[in-house]
């Protein structure tokens, strides 16, 4: 027995070196929440500042400037994610018909391109963009030279359909590899139940509608759910990288705002403040999601 | 579904709704694929064309002029080599440690024996679902003086919950019979790891591995919140200064070139434009030439992760 303890207490040392790193990398920054209540100036140690209790929470909300930002910076975060829920049946219709192609080099061709997009990163995307839009990019020139623009459109340095704009370049970017997701769901479909449609008369679209559609929702749920739960978590990176004085009212999401805040104008305590509320808020959502998920479909998603 | 005879239904294969379709299909597939596609075509024509008639958006469709000066030129820039450099050691040092940490811990946690096995396993698990905040983060790492340090790069992404998560699963799919054997004979916790068990789960570590590359390779982030030192920036973060700032660039580049090729055409001499798109092909070419060896393994990863939850 004492030899079966002893055996486990070293398979623990095993994993100890692991297990330190998470807890430097994932828990201990946890710990930095408490920036949020002090007013922190850093060149200063944190014991040098001032503790300011819920100040900063307070603020966001007295403050006139500070409130109108939040919320337009709020505005962007629900319109940009709001655009991709909208439209969160594309790749699923993309999958759907990519397997009506009977050509299957073709659909595979297809399937290949499409996904390659999803492992640039988004300063490539960036890149490709403003080679693409710039005032002398292909897509100016083809414009002019068929007449009907007379001056280059600066597509990149414009304050309009910002969200939309982002919601393209995502869905640029991704919708290939959502796709596969809905193109293995479609593959596991029971051959028999085709064939027995068939019989019955029904054409391709009759199919898809009836027995494709129905088989992969499942899947669709699980995703829109897992998408929700990530309603306030647009990522920074995107929208860091195409942002410029021309857009930056609009494309300032929650994510990208916390990094402005403190990187641009030095508002560490605020920024974090922020972050812990983004964060408090993200679980809570998740947590209730996964229950109405559970109570529904009688199964949970995490 | 409507009930109609079986006769008729073996002439449905004509039915107009169908070629319809089918013609549609086509037309907008080929579209998606010609708007992914064509970008990177469309860049890679312009770095080998004439570079005047190129900076001015001459160049659409076919390249005009072919010369490979411009790869030269940017070979040239000292701070991209560096960068390079630093791109391709973060991608081999941190995929190594991902990779052997995703299949070490995987395997360690169907461990029944391990000491506290459940409430480390939902430590890390756990991470999957939340995270501090970049400037919590921020600031923790430079407590912890790891601003400005190579190994930001690395340490934060050895422990990937995601990749355990698929490994574990994998080698709970290994016949027990395997590893007592192994055991039997003598071998240890790490010989039978060694020996056993990474041999047999290589398929989802190559997954993990071309996971992990692709997002180191990536990665833009970090070095923007963590890095000022500029011997330390990747390819990525360079790329997105030369977006900003090529113009300055081009006359660092057109300075450094020896004076003959000053003498040369504008036909190849650099521009704004020239340095943007070559860097451009330069950070994208890695990932192209992976792509279709990765395309095969890809799709078992994100399936063994649906199915896992």
């Amino acid at each position: 027995m004492n030899k079966k303890k002893l055996r486990g207490y070293r398979e623990f040392l095993y994993v100890l070196p692991f297990i330190i790193l998470v807890l430097i990398f994932a828990y201990y920054p946890l710990y930095g929440w408490r920036y949020a209540f002090y007013d922190y100036k850093p060149p200063k140690t944190l014991s040098e500042c001032a503790f300011t209790g819920l100040k900063w929470f307070h603020y966001m909300i007295d403050n006139d400037t500070k409130r109108k930002q939040l919320f337009q910076v709020l505005l962007n975060t629900f319109g940009i994610s709001g655009l991709s829920m909208l439209f969160s049946w594309f790749p699923m219709m993309f999958a759907v018909f990519l397997n009506e192609i009977k050509c299957k080099p073709y659909q595979k061709f297809v399937q290949t391109v499409t996904t390659l997009p999803n492992f640039i990163s988004w300063v490539l995307v960036y890149s490709i963009a403003f080679c693409v839009f710039n005032s002398t990019g292909v897509v100016n020139t083809l414009l002019q030279d068929a007449g009907l623009i007379d001056k280059p459109v600066m597509f990149l340095q414009s304050s309009e359909h910002v969200w939309f704009k982002m919601w393209l370049w995502l869905t640029w970017k991704n919708a290939g590899w959502a796709a596969i997701m809905y193109i293995a769901a479609i593959t596991g479909i029971d051959e028999e139940l085709i064939d027995a449609a068939k019989v019955d008369g029904a054409n391709r679209w009759k199919t898809i509608w009836h027995i494709t559609i129905p088989s992969i929702l499942p899947t669709y749920f699980v995703l829109l759910f897992l998408n929700l739960a990530n309603f306030l978590s647009n990522g920074m990176e995107q929208f860091f990288v195409f942002q410029n004085s021309f857009n930056k009212n609009y494309i300032q999401v929650l994510d990208l705002y916390v990094y402005n805040l403190a990187m641009g104008s030095g508002g560490y305590s605020l920024a974090t403040a922020i972050g812990i509320l983004k964060s408090v808020v993200s679980i809570v959502l998740l947590c209730v999601l996964n229950k109405v998920s559970k109570a529904t479909r009688g199964e949970g998603f995490i | 579904m409507s009930k109609e005879p079986k006769v008729k239904a073996v002439k449905k294969k004509q039915d107009p709704v169908d070629i319809v379709m089918s013609v549609v299909t086509y037309i907008v597939y080929s579209f998606f694929a010609f708007v992914c596609v064509y970008p990177f075509y469309y860049i890679f024509i312009n770095t080998i064309s004439n570079n005047d008639l190129s900076a001015r958006g001459k160049v659409t469709f076919i390249p005009i002029d072919i010369h490979f000066t411009n790869y030269v030129n940017v070979s040239n820039i000292p701070s991209l080599m560096d960068a390079f450099r630093i791109s391709v050691s973060r991608t081999v040092i941190g995929t190594i440690l991902t990779v052997f940490a995703s299949a070490f811990l995987g395997y360690m946690f169907t461990k029944e024996t391990m000491w506290h096995r459940k409430l480390w396993y939902r430590l890390v698990v756990a991470t999957m679902y939340f995270n501090a905040g970049i400037i919590p983060f921020f600031i923790t790492m430079k407590n912890i003086g790891l601003y400005n340090s190579f190994w930001v790069y690395i340490l934060p992404t050895v422990v990937s919950p995601f990749y355990i998560v698929l490994c574990k699963t994998f080698v709970e799919s290994v016949p027990a019979e395997l590893t007592d054997a192994a055991m039997l004979d003598g071998a240890g916790t790490i010989k039978t790891f060694t020996a056993v068990i990474i041999p047999v789960i290589k398929p989802i570590l190559a997954t993990v591995a071309i996971f992990s590359a692709v997002a180191q390779w990536n990665s833009f982030q970090d070095t923007l919140l963590l890095v000022s030192d500029t011997k330390l920036f990747t390819l990525q973060f360079t790329l997105y200064q030369y977006i900003n700032q090529a113009s300055s660039l081009k006359a660092l580049v057109n300075s450094s070139t020896s004076a003959a090729s000053l003498a040369a055409s504008l036909a190849h001499a650099a521009t704004a434009t020239s340095i943007r798109m070559t860097v451009t092909i330069v950070v994208v070419f890695p990932i192209l030439l992976v792509y279709p060896i990765f395309q095969r393994y890809f799709v078992k990863g994100i399936m063994i992760g649906a199915v896992k939850g």
